[in-house]
């Protein structure tokens, strides 16, 4: 559905984009993931043909994104990273409003919609710029939706939202790709690529994996080590003063650490019995910490 | 120790809304303390009361010993503020950042050429320290961002939502530059959405609908709430809410 | 067609949903039209004045004469000496003082010169300057009539005998009609385009079927709509309130002010495609086009007493030809064949405004 061969774009001096290449296919729910600057808005933007891209070919839906943009801008549907609605109408205005611009009616397309206007309906005269921050999100969603596009590309849609309302909205995602929607969506958070059938992640304009999220841990180099200990940062310190250590961060409740070999946990254990309540154990990589690890090669 | 925060029934009506409802705890000194809560729930109501930028409706509070009623500048000048919102003027060079909120803290010329040549070695800045704020990356200017925050030697630093967006190796280096702060004595009172770095914290607070609902040690609650990760916990608490923001 | 209904609609929603274009929109130019016609008019009514005639002739008697006829004046007193005059400009009782010396009759058909004092109250200079003017419009106009040809030593302004009505509101309200629309069309055109680029909505739309082009009509139509009808309150105003005469044809008037309007979205929607924020689209639109329309419009500073090089800039501004256009049509009553220079001029802006635009709103951002 989406293809896109050596993609480059620079402001400047700054280069967003540096010879992306990647595919998704049709019913695909495909994450794009990596930090705020990372190049993840400006290939979207690409994508949905709102920018040209300095060299490279892309195609959505067998469209090239330059020479085909009117046919693409007929059949995708977009929600950009800000709330991006008219504040001053009311959920229905907005509602009507979209799909009138892509030629259309709600009525017709009313049940692709339904599931997630059904949760706002109740307030539907109410003006769009007064409505909580999730409602505002599922309005925006709608409006995407709203003329049945082939394909969805969602720009960061839970940045900055809390934990509740974003597993909501992966919720309402899930449900579109089990309708046949290929979706493609891009996220700061690595806890959300677990949600995707295949991720990219990327970093500095550069793509640095793209795989399922349950195959980058296994390019993941070495022996990941789990360390706790009561003074979490006494123990972090101690840590890094191990020269043999691979690398050291914090991560959640324990420090990673990675390792060359197994025996080296037990080494590990040695020089820090000092700790109290010490405990190594190895764990399989998550994708954060494969990212840790892609962006220091 | 006389603890570094202490709120008693603290309490802010907006009309008929209570944004936040009587809400309770002590921060201890040189804790890290996690203020969690959903989009809504009254966490940055609180923290401005906390931070002497509105008065309470009801309850109590003192901020390192002082009133919250009464005592609102002397807060001001024991705290330290940082936000993803506010930061830093992009259009200032490093330097000239550093010096200006030095000086607005009252910082005499000495100690404060003394402490901005520091900072800016341990930043790893030297480079950059004529450039524009402006023209580093995110990442970079959020741990400038925090160490000017710092800058005072405030006995409490807050902090809301300072790492949004930023990537997993930043928030890392940026978590430790709160660790440093942490064990030089200043207590840390910070919000996030990064539930691993909620794991972070000495004791955090979920916030539910201007309630705190749960406090404790991550570990706790964890396993008082049996699961897995704080994502989980969280999850739990938050989803029973039944306001939003608005 | 339908999606353009649509657009339209929309447009007039965000204009009733928000009170700061209404005022913009309809506030301004109420307050502005009264403000130029009432506080900011050069015209003095029924000031109280004081004649002191220590010569009672026939010359002198005609003078007062014509000075009590003058609606401008109100004769209030006739003092004996000249000392009773300073406690009546103490206590404020007269605004100005004529004083004929003796032998005035005498002196002015024998030797051609006589002396006349005019007294006024410098605390108001303006008006004071005014007065003063006024009188010796009343003296030139009585040396007139006596043809005695030798003209007396008090200096007479030669700005009365061009403005012989003596009515500043007259050529305000057409320069203020001007200014009104440029100002109030381009800062609303072009803030409201910019909002949806700053809101983000842009993109949107952008990324929908829907013709960028077609975007910039359905932002002109409601504000094209809305600015006639400030049009027509503004005439009403200005005919009705501040008495104005229309003398020429209205249909006239009314397809040259909706000339104008268009010129002056299109400026703004010029704008719009420069300005990436409405904080400058507002800069631009407002402050930007004020100064520049104040300035070269000629209603406030005569064109003519301008140096060369502003006299050519001022070939730029639109506001310039419509308000000629509006003179000719409202005070002179001339027809379409003495303003189609002008009609021609406005149109060519408008239309080489609107291509600069549509050339500038890409179909893409950045």
């Amino acid at each position: 559905m989406i293809r896109v061969e050596q993609l480059s774009k620079t402001y400047g001096d700054v280069r967003a984009v540096r010879e992306v290449s990647f595919a998704v296919e049709r019913g695909e729910l495909f994450g794009l993931i990596g930090p705020d600057g990372a190049g993840k808005t400006s290939l979207i933007r690409i994508l949905t043909t709102l920018l040209r891209a300095d060299s490279g070919t892309a195609t959505v839906g067998g469209y090239d994104v330059v020479t085909d943009y009117r046919a693409i801008r007929n059949t995708v549907g977009y929600m950009p990273g800000r709330f991006s609605l008219y504040q001053d109408l009311s959920i229905e205005e907005n509602l009507h409003f979209f799909a009138t611009l892509f030629g259309t009616t709600v009525r017709e397309n009313y049940a692709v919609i339904r599931p997630i206007y059904e949760q706002i309906e109740p307030f539907k005269k109410r003006r769009a710029g007064q409505l909580s921050g999730g409602m505002k999100q599922k309005l925006a969603l709608c409006c995407a939706l709203v003329h049945q596009p082939t394909v969805l590309f969602l720009d960061e849609p839970t940045t900055g939202v809390d934990v509740v309302s974003r597993k909501e909205f992966w919720d309402m995602l899930g449900l579109l790709k089990s309708q046949g929607m290929t979706i493609l969506v891009s996220t700061p958070y690595m806890d959300e690529a677990s949600l995707c059938d295949r991720i990219a992640l990327i970093q500095e304009g550069k793509i640095l994996s793209v795989d399922t999220p349950a195959a980058i841990p296994g390019q993941y180099r070495g022996i990941l080590l789990a360390v706790r200990a009561d003074e979490i940062y006494a123990l972090l310190k101690d840590l890094r003063a191990l020269p043999w250590l691979k690398s050291c961060y914090a991560f959640g409740e324990s420090i990673h650490c990675t390792v060359g070999q197994p025996a080296d946990a037990a080494r590990l254990r040695e020089a820090l019995t000092g700790h109290s309540n010490l405990e190594v154990k190895e764990i399989p990589a998550s994708i954060e910490d494969c990212f840790i690890q892609l962006m220091n090669p | 120790m006389t603890p570094a925060i202490v709120c008693r029934n603290l309490t802010k009506q907006f009309g008929a809304f209570r944004a936040v409802d009587a809400i309770s705890f002590d921060v201890q000194p040189g804790e890290i303390f996690g203020f969690l809560g959903a989009n809504g729930a009254g966490k940055t109501t609180a923290m401005r009361m906390l931070c002497g930028l509105s008065y309470p409706t009801s309850g109590e509070a003192t901020v390192a010993g002082y009133d919250v009623y009464r005592e609102q500048e002397k807060i001001k000048r024991k705290i330290g503020y940082m936000s993803q919102k506010f930061s830093l003027y992009e259009n200032l060079t490093v330097r000239e950042n550093i010096t200006f909120f030095g000086g607005i803290y009252g910082l005499s010329d000495k100690v404060l050429k003394e402490k901005r040549e520091a900072m800016i070695g341990t930043l790893g800045l030297s480079n950059e320290a004529g450039k524009l704020v402006g023209s580093l990356p995110l990442g970079w200017k959020q741990k400038l961002a925090f160490s000017v925050a710092v800058l005072h030697d405030p006995a409490i630093v807050f902090l809301d939502e300072p790492t949004g967006g930023v990537d997993p190796i930043t928030r890392r280096q940026f978590w430790d530059l709160i660790y440093a702060a942490a064990d030089r004595g200043i207590t840390v009172f910070v919000t996030t959405h990064y539930m691993d770095e909620a794991e972070y914290c000495d004791r955090i607070s979920i916030m539910v609908d201007g309630r705190i609902e749960a406090l404790d040690a991550p570990r706790l609650l964890k396993e008082r709430y049996h699961a897995a990760d704080m994502q989980d916990v969280f999850y739990q608490l938050a989803r029973k809410a039944v306001r939003s923001d608005n | 067609m339908k999606q353009l209904l649509v657009f339209v609609r929309k447009e007039f929603y965000h204009v009733f949903r928000d009170r700061r274009t209404l005022l913009i929109l309809f506030g301004l130019p109420v307050t502005q039209i009264l403000l130029f016609g009432y506080a900011l008019t050069s015209e003095v009514k029924n000031a109280a004045i004081s004649v002191v005639d220590q010569s009672k002739d026939p010359a002198t008697q005609a003078i007062t004469e014509k000075v009590r006829a003058s609606t401008h004046f109100n004769l209030a007193y006739a003092d004996q000496t000249v000392h009773q005059l300073e406690t009546r400009f103490r206590r404020n009782e007269i605004k100005c003082a004529l004083v004929f010396p003796e032998g005035f009759a005498e002196a002015l058909t024998h030797t051609g010169k006589a002396r006349v004092q005019i007294l006024t109250d410098g605390s108001d200079p303006n008006t004071a300057t005014i007065l003063t003017n006024y009188l010796s419009a009343i003296l030139t106009d009585y040396i007139g009539q006596q043809q005695a040809g030798i003209p007396y030593r008090i200096d007479v302004q030669t700005r009365m005998l061009y403005n012989p009505e003596m009515n500043g509101s007259m050529n305000f309200i057409p320069g203020v009609m001007a200014l009104i629309f440029m100002i109030v069309c381009t800062t609303l055109t072009s803030v409201s385009i910019v909002r949806e680029k700053e809101t983000g909505t842009m993109e949107i739309l952008l990324v929908s079927p829907f013709r960028p082009v077609l975007v910039l009509i359905a932002k002109a139509i409601p504000y094209l709509a809305l600015s006639v009808i400030n049009f027509l309150l503004i005439l009403f105003l200005g005919v009705v309130v501040l008495d104005m005469p229309l003398r020429g044809n209205f249909f006239l008037l009314f397809g040259e002010s909706a000339l104008f309007i268009i010129t002056c979205l299109s400026l703004g929607l010029m704008i719009s495609t420069i300005a990436s924020t409405q904080q400058t689209a507002m800069l631009i639109s407002m402050m930007g086009m004020m100064l520049p329309t104040i300035l070269f419009t000629g209603f406030l500073f005569p064109l003519e007493n301008m140096p060369r090089p502003l006299q050519i800039i001022s070939n730029a501004i639109p506001s310039r030809w419509y308000y000629l256009i509006v003179k000719s049509v409202m005070l002179k009553g001339l027809g379409f064949g003495y303003v189609w220079k002008e009609t021609l001029i406005l149109a060519g802006m408008a239309t080489a405004l609107l291509l600069i635009s549509l050339k500038r709103f890409t179909v893409r951002l950045g």
